[in-house]
């Protein structure tokens, strides 16, 4: 290993902590790809069937919780100021843990087999439990409970219910357990996409909005009041959930698509009032992700409204899609091409100390290359959409367009990778050592 | 005293987002292709940075130092985040003495992050720090501060 010459690296773990989750999680999306082609358009028939869990399960897991978990072991000691212990063999552990039981979840979805849903969940258990703990030591140590810190917080504690539902219900298909899996299943993809995912971006919009757009920063009322709002209307909403009051159901329900829309709203606007002024691929990724989240609630409150609207398959197939393809893979996808090539940079410069010219970002990753790989996944989201409508027509060519843009954001990646190797061993021996 | 608590780190944080508006323009001047005003602009963002740092290293810093008896935590670092983007700084002039305005934008992408990842940390953790315990001498730190002339770099 090469000493850190006194740099800022301390705070910052070593360049492989997050990049091994950040180069992994494009190719789950391509798997993704070759299970849609695999089955065909039944796999749009329902969210319950085994084949679409197995297909949501390698976007979420495989995909979204991926990248997060990589990027929360980077932004931790950076936003938050303080340190996952042992980052590199926690990573590496996490990694492992997590990339196989992604794996034997949807081969155990597919086979319908319990000792696959046993080796997830063992798998699955350890990885998220040793994620957790990291996790939660360094969130609880954090000096300042700003917006930011408490949002994360809440997302955490909503990851910690998503992860035991999970595991629950795992345990059904493996072991029998004794769950009422409807139930369980709806508190899980809802205390996972809405309590986790959407805190998760609220907490890191807060901070990566305001700094990297140049806008003014998020109202401070909000700040204070959205992760509570989603936190405590989430656990009212599983009460009534439980307990099968819907009326209480509908306005607890209502009062969070609410507040997601505000959230989109709130974005939406400070991203329109942005001083800088220079066209960015990530800015585009902002958009859609908050265009989508908007439309998620907007289409979850008239399906309210009209009965036909909330009986139809489609109408839960188009929410996931909008949730998990629309808002989270949109914002994550844009932040993985700011993110690794500036850390390729960071590290490379930390550790060539001006004995080679370092690239700038741009020739690490161009724009150019951002923006195909872009217009390749706003593809694959519109045929996604449409295939949940059609499946006969637009199930072929949504899977074409998802492989293709997982594949190209994957090979974009690690083309940045293979620089930032290249770069270091192109170093004579004794000046590594140095 | 009560209005003093916030007092370090909202001066403070004021030339951060002063310094992100001067960042806008010299980003905007370079993508329109205008080497002349990108020229002007950046001089004046190179300039504001730098007296920016020199508030902190010397006068917030030490003081900081004098009074929690730490000179190798929290203030060590943000020194070497200085010299990083100063180093940033000077190689952005450097292309933009070229003339090589594609060079200049990449490496502008470069010091936002590298700036806003400093600002984090300073907003969040360092300046509430300084507040705490800078509390009661706020004023007079912020007036040195004031006082601090903008002079080239050591
Ligand atoms: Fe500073």
């Amino acid at each position: 290993m090469i000493p850190s010459a006194g740099l800022s690296l301390e705070q910052a773990p070593p360049f492989s902590v997050p990049l091994r989750f950040f180069l992994t999680a494009p190719w789950f999306l391509v798997l993704a790809a070759l299970l849609m082609l695999w089955q065909g358009p039944g796999i749009f028939a329902s969210r319950w069937l085994p084949a679409t869990l197995a297909l949501t399960h390698l976007l979420t897991l495989g995909f979204m919780a991926q990248v997060m978990l990589g990027a929360l072991m980077q932004m931790l000691p950076v936003v938050v100021g303080v340190v996952v212990p042992r980052p590199r063999l926690i990573a590496a552990l996490i990694h492992i843990l997590l990339t196989l039981g992604t794996l034997a979840l949807a081969l155990a979805f597919l086979a319908s087999s319990p000792f696959g849903f046993q080796i997830a969940f063992g798998l699955l258990g350890v990885a998220f439990g040793v994620a957790l703990l990291a996790i939660h030591v360094a969130l609880w140590r954090a000096p300042v409970a700003n917006g930011t810190v408490i949002a994360m917080r809440w997302a955490l504690l909503a990851l910690l219910v998503t992860v035991s539902l999970g595991l629950l219900l795992a345990g059904f298909f493996g072991w029998g357990w004794r769950v009422s899996v409807v139930i369980a299943t709806d508190l899980h993809a809802v205390w996972g996409l809405i309590g986790w995912v959407v805190l998760l971006v609220a907490g890191v919009a807060y901070q990566v909005v305001p700094m990297f757009q140049i806008t003014p920063p998020y109202p401070p009322q909000f700040v204070r009041g959205f992760a509570a709002l989603v936190g405590g209307g989430l656990a009212l909403w599983s009460v009534c959930r439980v307990e099968q009051w819907s009326t209480a159901m509908r306005v607890t329900g209502t009062v969070l698509a609410v507040g997601l829309a505000v959230f989109a709203a709130t974005t939406g606007r400070l991203l329109g009032q942005r001083r800088r002024k220079i066209g960015d691929p990530t800015l585009s990724y902002w958009r859609v992700s908050m265009a989508s989240l908007a439309v998620t609630a907007l289409l979850w409150l008239s399906s309210r409204l009209i009965p036909t609207w909330a009986q139809a398959p489609q109408t839960d197939l188009l929410l996931g899609i909008l949730l998990i393809f629309g808002f989270a893979v949109a914002v994550i996808n844009g932040m993985l091409c700011k993110i690794v090539p500036f850390l390729a940079w960071f590290h490379l410069q930390a550790q060539l100390l001006g004995r080679a010219r370092i690239p700038n970002m741009k020739h690490l990753l161009p724009d150019a290359a951002i923006r195909r790989q872009g217009w390749a996944y706003l593809a694959a989201f519109l045929l996604l959409l449409a295939a949940a409508v059609d499946p006969a027509i637009f199930t072929y060519p949504a899977a074409l367009a998802l492989g293709v843009t997982g594949a190209w954001l994957g090979v974009n990646l690690a083309g940045v990778g293979q620089i930032y190797h290249r770069l270091l061993q192109s170093l004579p021996a004794e000046a590594k050592s140095a | 005293m009560g209005e003093n608590v916030v007092a370090i780190a909202e001066f403070l944080t004021a030339e951060h987002r002063c310094c992100d508006e001067n960042f806008a323009v010299v980003e905007e001047a370079a993508q329109a292709g205008d080497t002349a005003r990108c020229q002007r602009e950046f001089q004046q963002f190179q300039a504001a940075m730098e007296w920016h740092f020199q508030k902190e290293e010397e006068e917030l810093f030490p003081t900081f130092e004098q009074t929690t008896g730490n000179t190798m935590g929290p203030t060590r670092v943000m020194r070497l985040e200085h010299q990083q983007m100063r180093e940033a700084l000077a190689e952005m002039q450097g292309a933009l003495g070229q003339g090589d305005l594609d060079e200049f934008l990449g490496q502008s992408e470069t010091l936002l992050i590298l700036m806003q990842q400093h600002n984090i940390k300073e907003e969040q953790i360092l300046y509430p720090m300084c507040d705490r315990f800078l509390a009661s001498n706020a004023a007079a730190v912020i007036a040195a501060m004031q006082a601090v002339s903008a002079h080239p770099p050591a």
